[in-house]
Parts: structure tokens; C-alpha cells; sequence
């Protein structure tokens, strides 16, 4: 519990590492991919032979602009690769190749939507590239094992500004973090299988009778999921506090400086892992084996014109275009082929209000049921175009579509062929609807009588006999005809 | 003897694709030439007798089948132990990597299989390259030919022995502050650094990675000029590997050099008498009349940061040493980071109490006192708090010097320096003293800092009859100029031949 005299303000600023799609690695041509059965995406570079030499994959350098120039950061003209020199068995090398002094973005920023329904910005301070290491196993009775498939997986470490104030935030922005990556198709962002990783730095500013403490601050070391990122912010913040409690004026950011914790998922709790006199000194120095990346306008053109369209910028469009609300834009903007698929539809000539409510209706509801994304579950733009426009044309009502598209889904049909053959095509012949409607008054006498009385059954009775009618034509008359008929009879 | 073991490279490949010869009798020859000289010199730390034997038939049924054999077709060629092959062992002349075997072959030695070489064995270095005698061989050190109470130079002072006593056709080495350029000088054989870049670095074990370049040992220009096309050309392997197109450096390389501009460097003939021997001068001085007399036009031309400096006890001391120091040391602790005990090499057989122990006892036992130097030395410059104050500033001298080098080639095409302040050393003379042995490339290093390419070759014999080395300094990319000026040169010197070759002949 927070004392009532103390006004305490959790700072955080986090550091997430994000394991790049490319296919092969980031120095050499092996396979990057996650799973493979110990050190078989491995050659004589990424397992660092005598004599072998790194040579860059100029993707990974793609990749990377595209999440700097997203976030607005600054993408500058020349950047350089350093190496950063520790021993630990992962690291075959001895150093991994990083970036120092002039990483490949810096000084961008995130808007992250918060509960009040605003939005934050959190500034990010750099993105650079490096790669990651490879694993050492413990699982091996008597022995460490090393695995070093992931070793040069090229590795965007971003680093933001500590300018989250809560695990709200902080998970909002991981999150979209995480929305951006997969945005960009520059990572798979899978938590699983290790894709993004978070350190975050935590401490808190506390002010007690006009005086503010500041507290060591804390480093987490990796994290590899969001529960456990909330977990360990909001434990630092009950242990730190705590902590300071006990004494306020020896634990201080001035005396402590900074600390390296792990966190224990199963309990929930961090651990204490090595402080400042630990630190190590990484003797950075440039990599003499790769030429500095330089950078022109036309490199950062072509990158901006692939990124297209950002995800806060469509959502706005979306309000503003498609009239939508903010929850319907923002389902829509999880991913960036979910709305390409819309707009493409929209440009073909569909509603998009019809669009949209099949997207996020029949698309959502089977999303759901597979955990993937609307866009993932396979609809084409052909097909929503096709079956938005039955739908505005009358050839199909509302309940039928709803059966089209989970077949068209289910067969990669087409909507009218599918229409067609399940004779779920709406009745446009007039006298065969009005028979329906004949037979429906002559079965239903006491319906109708209910309807002239005019009470307060009226409506019940009507929307009875609009059932019977719809029952008759097998859903296949337009609901609207059905009832316009049915008040001339019963008017 | 037949004596195919006198022709030079390029005469014996002729003889050979033309049926004059076969590759395995010259292979023959030379196998028979190392069994008979090896035992005294210790150039070779591996020799590939079947293998080499087996590769002369190749090329020999290559030749009878009328295929192209390849410019080298069927020369025997010794390459120095730090270049790496899917045969044999590269050592790096370490105990770490004694037994280690590359899983891949470098780009260099590839091109001389590709181009008909037949590769006789590896060469003994300095470990790890870092040396200018051969004594930091973590096996046993190589002697000089001409005199083998001296040392043959270093780091490539086994492909430079092997290359003057006539235990090989021509040689790889490696030269990162003069390791090809001192050692060829110290046993009278031509050897040249080509500009940094121009050959692949793929697969040479990295010591100075800024300043490292494979280049030929041999007994002639010519056959020097026949290596370094081989073995030149961008390698997508190599991010520093130059893309320019390699030329013929054999078309003009007998052209007259008439109006040539010849620099001398103030700094290495007008001051600082004390820092050539005297026999040196004065080869160096004859090689330049020898110049006029070619034509050459001779100007003074300074590289002020290239300067020797010598107090008033005769010590001698240079920005470019300093300099050199600082940055090959920074590099070669990062470079030699990897050689943990972990994945490959030598690894402790003791117990060990956690993994920082497994690092230290394997590196402890494996590697020598001057690599241990090394790393120390530039694990400190990198440090945290002297970044600044020693790397950094090595970089700032680096580019002084090598803009002075720009400044000067305005007036000239090439520069003309001694190789080496003295003729070789005897063996132990040195030892004690790192810092006089790291002086004995005075002459060489500012090339490396440049990344320039260097040449030297034979220019004569002392009083005691040792090799004397004249030095050509061209400006980036000038390998053609550099042959040709100093194939005009050699055509006016007598070759000169090590009494213990010529005494095995009689």
C-alpha cells in the first residue's frame, strides 16, 4: 500500500529486441528459422571459424529502416557496425556485431492507445540492428550444450525513452510494438518461438514532504512474454517501493546506480543477477570486415513507399471515410491485410458499410474460432466484393450471406456460384412472394386478427407472419418485399 | 639434379603445359629439395607429399588431354599456416589450433587449385602472425637460408625461407605491418602486399583485419606479378574485397619506366642517419642511381607522420609504430576472442571451476607470450575510459599518415625505401626486446596504415653477405606500376642465390 504522504511515479523505459523475418541470417546465408533441430542452420561464419568473414544482409538492413522510418525516427545517412566484445558460449565470436554510437534509426516515437481512450506517445530513442546470439542448452545431464542456429538472427533492439508511467502502458506499448512489426511484415513477432524479447528498465521517482527520491534503477533482462513483462514491472514497483520505504535515503539511484535482475515466472517475483561493479566493459570498436552502411534519399523513398499506409493513420481513415466507431477501426487495423482486403473491395465498387459488416461479423467470428487474424482466415477481395454487392442488389438477405461466406470460406467459391447452387438467392419474383404472403394470412387467422386489433401483441404477430413467410421461401424472399407486402394486406 | 627446382615460376608452368617438363617431376624435385634442406631450416610446419604428388598427375593428365591446366599449371607453391584448407591442419603456428582443421578452404589459396597449383605444404609464421622473426612460432622457429644463425623475418618467415632455398616454386603469406615485405627482404626474395582489398581475406586467419593482406613470396618479379592475378579479385565472401576489375599485370611489366617519378620519403634517407644500417644505404643509394639511369625521375617528397624519431640514447620511435601498435593489438584481442576452448582448438585438460576458468586455463596453456602481449595490450586500449586516449586517437594518426601518402603521390608514382633498417638478426637478438623487434618493420607499416600496396625485392648483398631489400610504395590500386618499376630494377641486379641452395647443388 502507498503511503498516503508519498506521491510515487513509476518511470519505465524498455528495451525490445525483435528477431527479423529474413529468411537467412544477418552475416551469413544459413536458414533463419525457429524449431530446427540443434546446429543444422549452421556454416563455418555463424559457428566463427578461424577466417571467416561477415557479410551483411541487406534486407535485415530494410527491415529495420522500415520500423524506424514507421516509428518517425530519424534513419541518418551514414551508420557503422561495432563489434561488442564478452565471452559467454553462445557467442562463438567472442563479440557480437552491434551497433554503438550511430545506430541505424534514432529519436522516433509510438502513439499508444491508453483506457481513457487517448492516445500517448512514447519516444523512442534508437533502433539499432545487430545479431542474436545462439542457445546454450542445460537440459544435457553433465554437460552444457551449445546451439547455435539462432546465432546471427538478425536482432532490432529498440529502445525507447522511460516515458511509461504504468503496466498499462507499458503493455500497450509492447503491444503495439508488436502490431507494428507484424504491420510491417518485418517479424513474425511470435512470443513462442522467441521473437521479441523485453528488458525493461524500471524505477521509481518518489516525493515525500517536498522532497523527491529517486530509486536505483532495474534492469529485467529478458522477458519473453507480456505476462511476464507486466509481471516483473509491476513487482519492481512493489519491491522498489518497499525497498525505499525501509530506507529512504540509502536506496537511491545516486548510491546504487543500476542493476541486473531476472525474473522468475513461476513465482512471479525478480531476482538479483549483478550490479554496476559487475557491469562489463564491452571495448567496443568498430568492425574492421564491413563497410559503413551508407544511406541516401532514395534508399529511405523506396522503404516509405513500401511501409504504405501506418496502422493509427488507417484507423483515423477509417473513422473518418467509412464512418466507422473507434472499437470497428481499430478491429479493422490489427493488420494490415485485414483493411488492405477492405479497401481494395471499396475501390471495386462494394459498400463499405456492408464490407465492414461482413469483415467484422461472419470474418471476426471465425477468426476467432482459429486464432488468426480476419484477412488470415482467406477471404479474397473478389469475394467480398462479390458477396457485398448480392447483398446491396437484394440477390441475398442478411441470413444467407451469412451462409455464403462461411462456405466461401470453407471452399474458396465463389458467392454467387455458391448462392446459386444452395438455392440461397433471394426470391425477386413478386407473385411468388405474394403467394407466400396469401398462405401465410389464410393459415394464420388468429395472427392476423391480433394485428388488426391493433394492440400491444401487434408487432409480435406481424413479425410471426414475416417468419412464416421467410420459413416458406426457405430464407430466399428479400425481407424487405415480404414486409412491404404484408402491411398493404394487413393495412 | 635436373635443376627444375631453379626456374622461376613462370618458366617452370610454361615448361610444363608445354610437355617440356611434368608437374610431378618438378613436384618431385621440390619434395626431394625440402627433405634434404627442411631438417635445417624449419620452414614447413605441414608437407602434403601424396597429396601433392597426386595433384602434379592431375594436372600432368590434364596437360596429355589437351584441357587448360590453368596459369599455374602444375608449379609447386607453398602457402603460409594461416590461410585455411579443407586438408591438412591450419595451425597459425599456435598450440591452440595444433590440430585444428578448417572446414573450409580460403578464397586465395581456391584460386591457386583453380589456376593448376599444386600446394606443397603450410609454412611456419610467427603464431598468429604476430611477429618479425618466426620465433613466436608456438613449434620451433625457421631459419634463414643464407645464414641459419639468423632468423628469416617474420610473420611469413617459413614461406620466405622455403621461397630463397628453393623448397617451393613461390609462397602465400600474409602481411599486416610487413610480414611478407620483411621476411622476402631478409632471404632476398621478392614480396609483395597488394593494396588492401585486392586479394580476399576469406580464410585467412584474421590477426589485424584493417590492416591484413594475402600477398606472393617469390624469387622473381614476374613470378610475384603470376601470383598476385591469380589470386587478386572482389570475393563476395569478403565485404572489404575490392570490386575493381584485376588487370594483366604481366602485359607491361616489361615496359621501360623512362619519366617515371620516383619519391623519396625525407623522412626514411635525410634524417636520422642511425636508422638505416650503413650496408643498407648504400644499396638503397646505388638502387636509386640505378633508377636514373632507367630513366626514372628522383623527388623529394615527405611524410612527416611516417617520421623515425632517435633520442639521445639511439632509441629509435615512430607515430606510425605507435600507431600501428594500437590499432593491430585493439583488433587482434577482438580477433582472437573466439579461440575460447569451447567450439574448436585447444581446451584445457585440467578441471576447471565454472566456465570463466574453462576460458583462461585454455588460452593460459595454448597461447604464447607474444600473442598473450598483444591481447593484453589491446584489451587495454580498448577500455573503457582509454578508448579515447589510444584507439582513438591511432585512428587520427592512421588517417595523418595516410593523407600524407595522398600528398606525396601528387608529386610522384611511387616511393622507394629501404624494406628493413638492418640486414636479418641473429636468432635470440630480439627476443628480450619487444619493442626493438617491433621496430624492424619501421619501414613497412605506414603501407599497412595506408592500405597501400608494397613491394620489395633482392637489391644486393651486405658485407656479410646477407639479402639486402629495396622497397616500392605505390599509391592504391597501382600493382601494374609497382611490378613493372620493380621488374626494371631487377633486370639490372645479378640474382642472387643462398650459398647453402648452391652448395647442395655441388
Amino acid at each position: 500500500m502507498i503511503d498516503t504522504n508519498d506521491k510515487v511515479q513509476l518511470i519505465v523505459g524498455l528495451e525490445i529486441h525483435v528477431e527479423l523475418a529474413t529468411k537467412t541470417k544477418m552475416f551469413c546465408r544459413c536458414r533463419n528459422n525457429f524449431g530446427d533441430p540443434p546446429n543444422t542452420n549452421v556454416c563455418a561464419v555463424c559457428t566463427s571459424m578461424p577466417g571467416t568473414l561477415p557479410v551483411m544482409n541487406a534486407l535485415a538492413v530494410d527491415y529495420s529502416m522500415k520500423v524506424g522510418l514507421a516509428l518517425d525516427c530519424n534513419v541518418p545517412d551514414y551508420t557503422k557496425w561495432d563489434r561488442k566484445n564478452y565471452y559467454y558460449p553462445d557467442l562463438p565470436k567472442g563479440y557480437q556485431l552491434s551497433q554503438y554510437d550511430l545506430p541505424l534509426c534514432e529519436h522516433g516515437c509510438l502513439e499508444i492507445p491508453l483506457a481513457d481512450g487517448t492516445q500517448k506517445k512514447i519516444r523512442v530513442l534508437r533502433a539499432h540492428l545487430e545479431e542474436d546470439a545462439g542457445k546454450n542448452n542445460h537440459e544435457i545431464p553433465g554437460a552444457t550444450g551449445v546451439d547455435l542456429n539462432r546465432a546471427g538472427v538478425p536482432l532490432l533492439e529498440i529502445v525507447s525513452e522511460p516515458d511509461m508511467n504504468s503496466v498499462e502502458e507499458v503493455a500497450g506499448y509492447a503491444r503495439s510494438m508488436q502490431r507494428l512489426v507484424r504491420w510491417l511484415d518485418v517479424s513474425k513477432a511470435n512470443m513462442q518461438m522467441g521473437h521479441m524479447r523485453f528488458e525493461p528498465n524500471i524505477n521509481l521517482h518518489i516525493t515525500r514532504d517536498g522532497t523527491t527520491y529517486k530509486t536505483p534503477i532495474v534492469e529485467v533482462k529478458n522477458l519473453n512474454s507480456f505476462r511476464s513483462l507486466e509481471g516483473a514491472v509491476a513487482y519492481e514497483f512493489k519491491r522498489q517501493y518497499e525497498e525505499w520505504q525501509k530506507d529512504p535515503e540509502g536506496f537511491s539511484l545516486k548510491k546504487l546506480g543500476k542493476q541486473n535482475r531476472g525474473f522468475d515466472d513461476a513465482k512471479g517475483v525478480t531476482v538479483f543477477q549483478r550490479d554496476k561493479e559487475d557491469a562489463h566493459d564491452y571495448r567496443y570498436l568498430p568492425d574492421p570486415d564491413l563497410p559503413a552502411v551508407i544511406i541516401d534519399d532514395a534508399w529511405r523513398e523506396r522503404l516509405r513507399d513500401e511501409i504504405g499506409e501506418l496502422p493509427l493513420a488507417r484507423r483515423a481513415r477509417y473513422i473518418e471515410e467509412y464512418g466507422l466507431s473507434f472499437k470497428d477501426a481499430d478491429a479493422l487495423t490489427q493488420d494490415a491485410a485485414t483493411g488492405d482486403i477492405l479497401d481494395s473491395a471499396v475501390k471495386a465498387g462494394a459498400d463499405s458499410k456492408r464490407c465492414v459488416n461482413l469483415l467484422l461479423g461472419r470474418g471476426a467470428a471465425i477468426a476467432n474460432e482459429r486464432e488468426c487474424s480476419i484477412a488470415d482466415i482467406g477471404i479474397t477481395t473478389e469475394q467480398l466484393t462479390e458477396l457485398a454487392k448480392m447483398l446491396a442488389d437484394g440477390d441475398v438477405n442478411a441470413t444467407a450471406a451469412n451462409k455464403v461466406f462461411d462456405k466461401m470460406i470453407e471452399t474458396s467459391g465463389a458467392p454467387r456460384e455458391i448462392a446459386e447452387a444452395d438455392g440461397l438467392l433471394a426470391v425477386k419474383d413478386t407473385g411468388q412472394i405474394q403467394q407466400w404472403v396469401d398462405d401465410a394470412i389464410a393459415k394464420n387467422p388468429q395472427a392476423v386478427d391480433i394485428i388488426k386489433e391493433g394492440g400491444k401483441k401487434k408487432e409480435k404477430s406481424f413479425g410471426f407472419l414475416m417468419g412464416q413467410v421467410m420459413q416458406a421461401s426457405r430464407g430466399a424472399a428479400p425481407p424487405a418485399e415480404v414486409q412491404k407486402l404484408l402491411r398493404e394486406k394487413l393495412s | 639434379m635436373s635443376g627444375l627446382i631453379e626456374l622461376s615460376a613462370t618458366q617452370l608452368a610454361a615448361d610444363i603445359r608445354s610437355g617440356e617438363t611434368t608437374s610431378v617431376q618438378a613436384t618431385q624435385e621440390y619434395l626431394n629439395a625440402i627433405t634434404k634442406l627442411d631438417g635445417k631450416l624449419g620452414a614447413y610446419n605441414e608437407i602434403y607429399t601424396d597429396a601433392a604428388l597426386d595433384r602434379a598427375k592431375q594436372i600432368d593428365a590434364k596437360i596429355a588431354a589437351g584441357e587448360n591446366p590453368g596459369p599455374l599449371a602444375g608449379v609447386p607453391i607453398a602457402i603460409k599456416d594461416n590461410l585455411c584448407t579443407t586438408y591438412g591442419h591450419t595451425t597459425c603456428a599456435s598450440r591452440y589450433l595444433e590440430n585444428f582443421q578448417a572446414p573450409y578452404t580460403a578464397t586465395a589459396v581456391k584460386k591457386l587449385h583453380d589456376a593448376g597449383a599444386v600446394i606443397l605444404g603450410k609454412c611456419n609464421m610467427d603464431e598468429f602472425a604476430m611477429g618479425s622473426s618466426t620465433e613466436n612460432s608456438g613449434f620451433a622457429p625457421t631459419r634463414n637460408p643464407w645464414d641459419i644463425g639468423r632468423v628469416p623475418g617474420g610473420s611469413s618467415g617459413g614461406s620466405a625461407a622455403a621461397v630463397a632455398s628453393r623448397m617451393c616454386a613461390a609462397a602465400l603469406g600474409s602481411d599486416t605491418g610487413g610480414s611478407i615485405r620483411q621476411p622476402a627482404s631478409f632471404c632476398g626474395c621478392v614480396g609483395f602486399k597488394p593494396t588492401y582489398g585486392r586479394v580476399s581475406r576469406y580464410g585467412l586467419v584474421a590477426f589485424g583485419s584493417s590492416l591484413d593482406q594475402i600477398g606472393p613470396l617469390g624469387r622473381t618479379v614476374t613470378d610475384a606479378a603470376l601470383l598476385t592475378g591469380v589470386i587478386s579479385g572482389y570475393d563476395p565472401h569478403d565485404a572489404t574485397s575490392l570490386p575493381n576489375d584485376v588487370p594483366d599485370y604481366l602485359a607491361d611489366i616489361e615496359t621501360p619506366i623512362k619519366g617515371l617519378r620516383i619519391g623519396l620519403p625525407k623522412e626514411f634517407f635525410l634524417e636520422n642517419e642511425g636508422a638505416i644500417a650503413p650496408d643498407t644505404r648504400a644499396a638503397i643509394t646505388a638502387a636509386i642511381e640505378t633508377y636514373k639511369s632507367l630513366g626514372a625521375e628522383i623527388v623529394d617528397v615527405s611524410l612527416p607522420h611516417s617520421r623515425i624519431d632517435i633520442d639521445a640514447d639511439g632509441k629509435m620511435s615512430s607515430f606510425a609504430v605507435s600507431c600501428y601498435y594500437i590499432v593491430c593489438t585493439a583488433e587482434c584481442s577482438s580477433n582472437l576472442a573466439r579461440f575460447d576452448g569451447v567450439h574448436y582448438g585447444h581446451r584445457t585438460g585440467e578441471n576447471v571451476d565454472g566456465i570463466l576458468e574453462l576460458y583462461s586455463k585454455s588460452r593460459k596453456e595454448s597461447l604464447g607470450e607474444e600473442v598473450k602481449r598483444r591481447i593484453m595490450l589491446g584489451t587495454y586500449a580498448l577500455s573503457s575510459g582509454y578508448y579515447d586516449a589510444y584507439y582513438n586517437k591511432a585512428l587520427k594518426v592512421r588517417r595523418l599518415i595516410a593523407d600524407d601518402f595522398v600528398e606525396a603521390f601528387k608529386s610522384c608514382d611511387i616511393l622507394l625505401a629501404p624494406t628493413t633498417p638492418t640486414t636479418a638478426f641473429k636468432l635470440g637478438e630480439k627476443t628480450d626486446n619487444p619493442l626493438e623487434m617491433y621496430l624492424s618493420d619501421i619501414y613497412t607499416i605506414s603501407a599497412n596504415l595506408a592500405g597501400l600496396p608494397g613491394i620489395t625485392l633482392p637489391a644486393g648483398l651486405s658485407s656479410d653477405n646477407l639479402p639486402i631489400g629495396l622497397q616500392l610504395i605505390g599509391p592504391v590500386l597501382s600493382e601494374s606500376t609497382l611490378l613493372r618499376a620493380a621488374r626494371m630494377f631487377e633486370k639490372t641486379a645479378p640474382p642472387i642465390i643462398p650459398p647453402m641452395v648452391k652448395n647442395s647443388d655441388t
